[in-house]
């Protein structure tokens, strides 16, 4: 796939990290990057509130030279991109106007190829399947808020590729990526940007509810799509946090630098260190999840018949009755030591930690439900898998295990 | 300001027609139900809600509106644009009347317009926006000269800043298009 590539000032200044991380993501996934030659800046909010002409014929050169080359456009930056479609939208719907622009930027320009957002080219013309297929490096434990911000979906009339309210397309990047976004309500509010110069106490406060918002659903890190949101999250968050008295300590990222990264780039390469609230120490240490705690118990497993041993000889030393042979009693509960041998082999952390978490209130259904898992790791892997999406579901699920197992005892006891 | 309007004068049906024109919409769509309003992140600082500036311009008190500081505050996020249930383009109306300010020489806000001014000096200078260089002449021109200088050297030590503006190649052609903006009556300068 080939596509123009429109930059905008801040990709190569402020926002070099997205620059940088655009290009990477672009290499990974195959698609090709054509730099539009020459490019002029698109005028931004300060054309459009200053004269409507100008800011359409500004953005209009851009879509000319690559309308020239026959290529659609990937602008990184909201802003440009909000720019672009609103220049290309305006210009389909008016021949008077597109005469007019023409005479202005003295080229032909028919508003033939459209321009696209990181999102669109990500979640829509790469898609979400070849992505997950170069993932090497899971975002695993990661809880970003992707926060869309306003213009990249607003109005739908010039956007229009995602829900202008509850727009998804980032959130399912970020799950093929093995993060785990969390729901909020701030997604597509603005951040404030255009005013965090003119008038900082309108600018900060917007960011505020936004920084907050995430705090407050858990989030552990935003992640961005335009270089005027994520340096207004990240450069100014201690700025606000002193204005409010709060402190938020969240990462701000962009999409394009967390695929990289997933796909196995190094986070330094793609300008991780350079964030101002520290995001490569984050990037570096996401939490480990229930999941890797399957991971470690299948591990630990395979390891147990020797620690078992190893358990036993000690024991036997100690003058102790080796554990193991006694029939399975659900006292047994009381000292975490499980009782029947498959119990035994299995009472790993991992399946403890899980059962105990399933079944807080209830020792001996934990303890059994801990000697049930550790046996099988296909059950551990599904109830962990469960328990991070759906309590209710997990719960269930292990109360069926548990029966299960004590028809399949039951039968052997009526069968001898 | 007390205004009592019997019958509005033409002109200001005039500027009316004009910034619905411009703007692509027209305020007598808009029945009052403050969605446009409650959706505005910015609201909290204005002088007028975004309603109430379509409702002085449904009232024809166009002077009004234009020297209201709202225009000036919104954030150009677009979200009265998207829930207006009668299709109301309010964030475009916003922009209109900033446009219209400027061309009457109405500017409540000096900062943003100076601004929007300094930006648009450097896109037509350079092709491009140098963001030191508009950071600076900004603080310059409102004589806030140590805004924001906290950020400014991480903002240097991270590589994020070239002191020296970048020209494109054809530098040449964007300057003919503000000149030829310029021409056909437009505002840029
Ligand atoms: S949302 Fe639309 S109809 Fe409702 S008050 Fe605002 S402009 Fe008027
Ligand atoms: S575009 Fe302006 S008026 Fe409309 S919701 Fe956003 S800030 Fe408010």
């Amino acid at each position: 796939m080939k596509l123009a590539y429109y930059p905008g000032c801040s990709l190569e200044a402020t926002a070099v990290e997205y620059g940088v991380s655009t290009q990477k993501t672009a290499q990974v996934l195959g698609v090709e990057l054509q730099e539009i030659p020459g490019w002029n800046c698109c005028g931004a909010t300060s054309a459009h509130s200053t004269d409507r002409v100008l800011s359409l014929a500004l953005p209009a050169r851009n879509l000319a030279l690559a309308e020239r080359e026959g290529l659609d456009i990937l602008a990184p930056c909201a802003a440009c991109y909000s720019r672009f479609r609103a220049t290309e939208h305006q210009v389909r719907r008016d021949a008077g106007l597109q005469r007019q622009i023409q005479e202005i930027i003295g080229m032909d320009y028919q508003a033939r190829n459209q321009t696209l957002s990181i999102l669109e080219v990500l979640a829509g013309r790469i898609g979400l399947e070849a992505i997950g297929g170069k993932v090497t490096r899971p975002l695993k434990g990661m809880k970003p808020a992707c926060y869309y911000g306003c213009l990249l979906v607003k109005p739908v009339e010039y956007t229009g590729f995602d829900d202008p309210e509850y727009p998804e397309s980032m959130d399912n990047i970020m799950k093929t990526l093995g993060a785990k976004p969390v729901a909020w309500s701030h997604q597509t509010e603005c951040c404030g940007a255009s005013l965090a110069t003119t008038r900082p106490e309108v600018g900060l406060r917007m960011t505020y509810e936004i920084l907050k918002n995430a705090q407050e659903r858990g989030a552990d890190s935003i992640v961005t799509v335009c270089p005027l949101c994520q340096m207004n999250l990240d450069m100014r968050q201690s700025q606000v946090e002193k204005m409010f008295g709060v402190k938020f300590n969240l990462p701000v990222y962009y999409i394009t630098e967390l695929v990289a990264v997933a796909c196995g780039v190094a986070p330094e390469e793609v300008g991780i260190n350079r964030h101002f609230v520290n995001a490569l120490y984050h990037i570096n240490h996401l939490p480990e999840e229930v999941e890797e705690e399957t991971d470690q118990a299948t591990a630990r497993q395979k390891a147990a018949p020797e620690v078992d041993r190893a358990k036993a000889a000690r024991k036997a030393e100690a003058g102790e009755e080796p554990a193991g042979g006694t029939a399975a009693t659900a006292g047994a509960a009381e000292t975490p030591a499980p009782a029947s041998p498959a119990e035994n082999a299995g009472a790993s952390k991992g399946a403890l930690k899980l059962a105990s978490r399933i079944f807080a209130d209830d020792e001996a259904k934990a303890a059994r439900l801990a000697g049930i898992l550790s046996a099988d790791a296909e059950k551990m892997k599904k109830v962990a898998q469960l328990l991070a999406q759906d309590k209710e579901k997990a719960v269930k699920v292990a109360e069926a295990f548990i029966k299960k197992e004590a028809k399949a005892k039951g039968e052997e006891v009526a069968g001898e | 300001m007390e205004k009592v309007l019997v019958a509005p004068a033409p002109t200001q049906k005039d500027i009316i027609r004009r910034l619905e024109q411009e703007s692509g919409t027209e305020v007598s769509l808009c029945y009052q139900c403050g969605k446009c309003t409650a959706g505005c992140p910015a609201a909290f600082a204005m002088d007028y809600t975004p309603r109430q500036v379509i409702r002085l311009l449904q009232l024809e008190m166009v002077d009004e509106a234009l020297k209201a500081q709202s225009p000036w505050i919104c954030a150009t996020c677009e979200t009265c644009t998207t829930r207006c249930p009668r299709g109301v383009d309010v964030a475009s109306l916003m922009d209109a009347l900033r446009r219209e300010a400027l061309r009457m020489g109405i500017v409540t806000d000096h900062r943003v317009a100076t601004f929007n001014q300094t930006f648009l000096k450097l896109v037509e200078r350079y092709g491009r926006v140098h963001e030191v260089g508009l950071l600076m002449e900004f603080n310059l021109k409102t004589r806030q000269l140590f805004k924001d200088a906290e950020l400014g050297l991480p903002m240097f030590k991270r590589g994020k800043v070239h002191l020296l503006p970048e020209v494109i190649k054809d530098q040449g052609h964007v300057k003919q298009m503000f000149a030829r903006v310029k021409q056909t009556g437009g505002e840029s300068s």
